[in-house]
């Protein structure tokens, strides 16, 4: 990969975040880092891609420890979720065999999973050694008569965005425009109904959250040609190209995708989100009007009308028990102001929200639905989290699985939102999952008995059943766990030696 | 014994291998007030704290040297003495695992020196114990790994016996036990329950049993690990009355450890089962110089009614197992002592413990060669780690999850298999997982002369054509 190829990605001219003085991908600072790379960042964006055979070459650590550990769900072929690696051994590696174990590897997998296509993912080693991987991928397609698409990205380029980013790169490069699509089916019910062919760029279908969505869009009669990536096929990708709308769902970091396909085929894009209410039906309008059909409109309408009305009904329970609880949220970017309106519908008070990848039109969006003083969190590390879901009272954290744990060892209710969740939020339906899991973190009888102390100590303990601390805790952001935490800290020697 | 057969393929299937910092981090976090630092790309970090995560359920501590696109070319010295820097000021710990990857390797790092050179910069931190271990991906495995951090602890904070004076028994209630990374933390505890009963004192290195046993502590959060072997115990292993080690991945540590303070070792490959049981209950006996207490007699006595109890299922059941070699011989003494057969045995990587394992062949390889060689052999069980599951589910047999990862299931890294009553548990569910599938006895017959259609139709379930022509009974 060319450094001019990459500065190029870095700066994505649509990207809100480099119109400002802050970049969104900025170094990570050695010893204080968190996140993935730019290889991880890749396979997430293009994994999902079910009937592909994906091959990480390298050594085993890059596919060893993250093959088969995404929610990522397929109605179909499973080719997606058997891992493959060359797995290159130290003697690859010194006498630069790894081309030719990577072509080989190419024929095997080939040859025994018959795959629609093979991606072949550099790392970090392969990249550094200087496999040339288009070369080989381009011979294998030539050999073996089956597209062969190379994704350098190694993870040393950078982060996560960065490789969604290239991920992209290499579908636009390599893949779209390869095939057209069939014409649509007709619905024998409605047979002079026009129907739209659109893109969805981003959308994972973590959880077959995309199955809430889908039916919508059957309904109104959008064909969604491709979702990249979620329960899609390598054949859809080829086809994006022949859509007639594009909508980026929630993420800036494949932008460049939606960009390039206005820019080579004249696809009008936006950006939205399946997460609250609210947003589902934005979505929806955003779509009747950038395929300026009056009947879809109308449809697109009625739909959200009848939605919208079945919603409030079927949520009117939930809200009831949702009511006045405090959400502490730490999320980035679109989601930190689209769960916010998605937990406000539930009557909750979100007090203070991520704001560590937004941009600041996001920051706009996120003051106009919390007002003008409203906690925005830079960058919360597990401290600082812990902190200020004690300082502002917060009865439930709502983040990325990352911090699951850090959560719960505070004894404080948490709900995943990010890649590895298990239950899908998106679409209409998607919100009552929502209201559904918040109620069962929230209402568990366990946070009781996990902050009651041992009858045999007569501790004080935190007894308001928020956060788990006395307010003086505050003034201290950092404290080094060698001189403990007041009166914890004591009870924690008491425990061990007493 | 065993005929080892290496790899044939180009591509890796599903992988069984998990790389080498992951096994060496995994060490570091039986430490007390420690952290494992990667030098590497951020994303190794990533992948093995998600990794770890899942399996244990817990936070785990893990940094990153983060080195960039510049750096990996240019040099990463400046990465790895910011990064150390940054630990060492931030979070406090007693200790530091400076683990390399593969990307690091292949840059040619030499963290030895960097290490010197960040001391000769850092005075301030000259309390920060910091062991370099050296641990590309591209060679061996989570055991070697974990294998390979142990040693360097040992290397570099056990001084020899001449050095600081040391001499073997004078504390003489204290036994060191090098654990290796075929032992989940419950197995650590019952280990050392065990030894306690002896009236000894066991000293586990390192000791996960202490910092990912899954407690909730009263502290709410910490960024380096709670609990684990403290440093200040690597001072008195030459004071201790005997050596333990468990797994013969770690035997060149514990010979290390030997040659160092004069205390001598005491190796056992596994701790499943009768007879390496036997020994070790007989060895600790030795140590104390006491009777074998009577409640261990009993337990003995209840692991031998189990493989009377267990024999009718496990007997000639045909297994197969995929693991790191160390596991992977435990599981074929265990069983050839049941006798049960392995029909089917991938380790991850090679090591020499291979070749004396009681089967004729073990291939090094991936979860695709298990399961073309269970399904070729007629295996009935398969024993592996949560990867493993789709596996099992192809071949249509039953799944016992042993080793790492395993995240399909809540508190896999607390089960116990040690001890007598631990291995009575392992036959339990090595037999209950057979009987979930057992097919009993002789497969229905149908006589062609038989009126029996209700049963006919039973037994035909999913195949129509078979009586097709019965119509007339419905």
């Amino acid at each position: 990969m060319k450094s001019s190829d990459l500065a190029a990605l870095l700066n994505e001219p649509a990207c809100t975040h480099n119109l400002k003085s802050k970049s969104g991908c900025a170094r990570p600072t050695p010893g204080a880092t968190a996140g993935g790379c730019t290889f991880d960042g890749a396979q997430i964006a293009l994994l999902p891609i079910a009937d592909v055979a994906h091959i990480v070459h390298g050594p085993s650590g890059c596919a060893g420890s993250s093959w088969d550990n995404r929610g990522t769900r397929s109605s179909g072929p499973t080719l997606f979720k058997i891992g493959m690696t060359t797995d290159l051994s130290e003697q690859d590696v010194i006498m630069g065999r790894g081309e030719k174990r990577l072509f080989h590897a190419v024929k095997q997998a080939i040859d025994r999973y018959s795959p629609a296509a093979v991606f072949v993912y550099s790392t970090c080693v392969t990249a550094l050694i200087g496999d040339d991987l288009e070369a080989v991928c381009k011979a294998a397609t030539q050999r073996w008569n089956v597209p062969v698409i190379p994704v350098d990205a190694a993870g040393f380029y950078g982060n996560k965005n960065l490789g969604n980013r290239l991920a992209g790169e290499a579908m636009i490069k390599y893949v779209v425009g390869g095939s057209e699509p069939e014409p649509a089916p007709v619905d024998p019910a409605r047979p002079s109904l026009r129907v739209h062919d659109i893109n969805l760029i981003g959308e994972y279908n973590i959880a077959g959250e995309l199955w809430h969505t889908l039916p919508l869009f059957d309904e109104l009669g959008l064909r969604v040609l491709c979702a990249l990536s979620g329960d899609a096929r390598f054949r859809e990708v080829q086809t994006m190209h022949r859509a007639e709308a594009t909508m980026v769902v929630c993420s800036r970091a494949m932008l460049n995708v939606a960009r390039k396909l206005q820019e080579s085929y004249g696809i009008p894009w936006f950006e939205g989100s399946f997460y609250g209410i609210g947003d589902v039906s934005s979505a929806l309008r955003d779509f009747a009007r950038l395929l300026d059909d009056a009947e879809l409109s109308a449809r697109t309408e009625a739909l959200i009308a009848r939605e919208e009305a079945r919603l409030a009904m079927e949520l009117a329970p939930w809200r009831e028990r949702l009511r006045g609880k405090r959400v502490l949220l730490y999320t980035g970017g679109v989601k930190s102001w689209s769960i916010v309106a998605a937990l406000q519908d539930l009557g909750m008070h979100v007090v203070a929200t991520g704001t560590k990848k937004s941009t600041e039109e996001d920051k706009a969006r996120i003051k106009a639905l919390m007002g003008e003083d409203a906690k925005m969190i830079e960058d919360g590390n597990a401290r600082q989290l812990l902190n200020l879901a004690r300082e502002y009272q917060a009865d439930i954290l709502i983040a990325g699985g990352r911090n699951q744990y850090t959560a719960l060892k505070a004894r404080l209710p948490f709900l995943d939102v990010n890649q590895e969740r298990e239950h899908g939020y998106a679409g209409y339906q998607g919100m009552l999952t929502l209201a559904r899991q918040l109620t069962r973190a929230l209402e568990n009888p366990v946070w009781e008995a996990v902050r009651r102390p041992a009858p045999w100590h007569a501790l004080p303990s935190p007894s308001n059943g928020r956060g788990v601390g006395g307010d003086s805790e505050i003034a201290h952001p950092l404290p080094s766990p060698a001189n403990g935490r007041g009166i914890e800290g004591e009870g924690r020697l008491e425990v061990r030696h007493g | 014994m065993a005929e080892i057969l290496g790899r044939i393929k180009p591509l890796a299937v599903s992988p069984l291998k998990t790389s080498q910092p992951l096994g060496a981090s995994l060490a570091v976090l039986g430490l007390n007030r420690a952290m494992p630092l990667l030098h590497g790309a951020q994303g190794c970090t990533a992948f093995a704290k998600v990794f770890l995560v899942r399996h244990f359920r817990e936070p785990i501590p893990l940094q990153s040297t983060a080195m960039d696109q510049v750096s990996s070319i240019m040099g990463a010295d400046d990465n790895l003495i910011a990064a150390l820097k940054t630990i060492a000021e931030k979070n406090r710990p007693a200790a530091i695992g400076l683990l390399t990857t593969g990307l690091s390797e292949t840059q040619g790092t030499d963290i030895h020196r960097v290490l010197k050179v960040f001391r000769a910069r850092h005075p301030e931190f000259q309390n920060v114990r910091i062991v370099p271990v050296n641990t590309p991906d591209f060679s061996g495995c989570l055991e070697s790994g974990f294998a390979a951090a142990v040693e360097a602890m040992i290397a570099e904070w056990v001084p020899s016996a001449d050095d600081a004076g040391t001499c073997p028994s004078r504390r003489a209630h204290q036994v060191n036990v090098l654990c290796g990374s075929l032992l989940t933390p419950g197995d650590l505890e019952a280990l050392r329950e065990l030894i306690e009963r002896f009236g000894l004192h066991p000293v586990l290195i390192p000791d996960l049993s202490d910092s990912l046993d899954g407690h909730l502590d009263a502290e709410d959060f910490s960024p380096i690990t709670i609990g684990g072997t403290p440093l200040s115990a690597f001072a008195t292993l030459g004071d201790a009355a005997a050596t333990l080690v468990i797994g013969p991945s770690l035997y060149p540590a514990a010979e290390l450890l030997e040659s160092r303070t004069g205390v001598p070792v005491h190796r056992f490959d596994h701790l499943l089962g009768l007879d390496a049981n036997d020994r070790l209950v007989m060895t600790l006996a030795g140590i104390a110089g006491r009777t074998v207490p009577a409640r261990l007699e009993r337990q003995r006595a209840q692991l031998q009614d189990a493989l009377l109890d267990t024999h009718f299922l496990l007997g000639q059941a045909r297994i197969a197992v995929g693991a790191d070699p160390d596991l992977l011989h435990a599981f074929s003494e265990l069983l050839a002592e049941t006798g049960a057969e392995i029909v089917a045995a991938v380790a991850s990587s090679r090591a020499l413990v291979l070749t004396r394992t009681p089967l004729s062949q073990v291939r090094i390889g991936d979860l695709e060669d298990l399961e073309d060689l269970a399904r070729a052999h007629g295996a009935e069980l398969v024993v592996g780690n949560s990867h493993a599951a789709e596996t099992a589910e192809r071949l249509g047999i039953p799944l016992l999850r042993a080793g790492i990862p395993q995240y399909d299931r809540i508190g896999g890294y607390q089960c116990t298999w040690i001890g007598y009553g631990g291995s009575r548990q392992l036959l339990f569910d090595l037999a209950n997982a057979l009987l979930e599938q057992a097919e009993h006895g002789v497969a229905p017959y149908h006589s062609i002369y038989s009126r029996k259609a209700d049963s006919r139709q039973e037994a035909n379930h999913g195949t129509p054509q078979a009586f097709a022509n019965s119509g007339r009974w419905h």
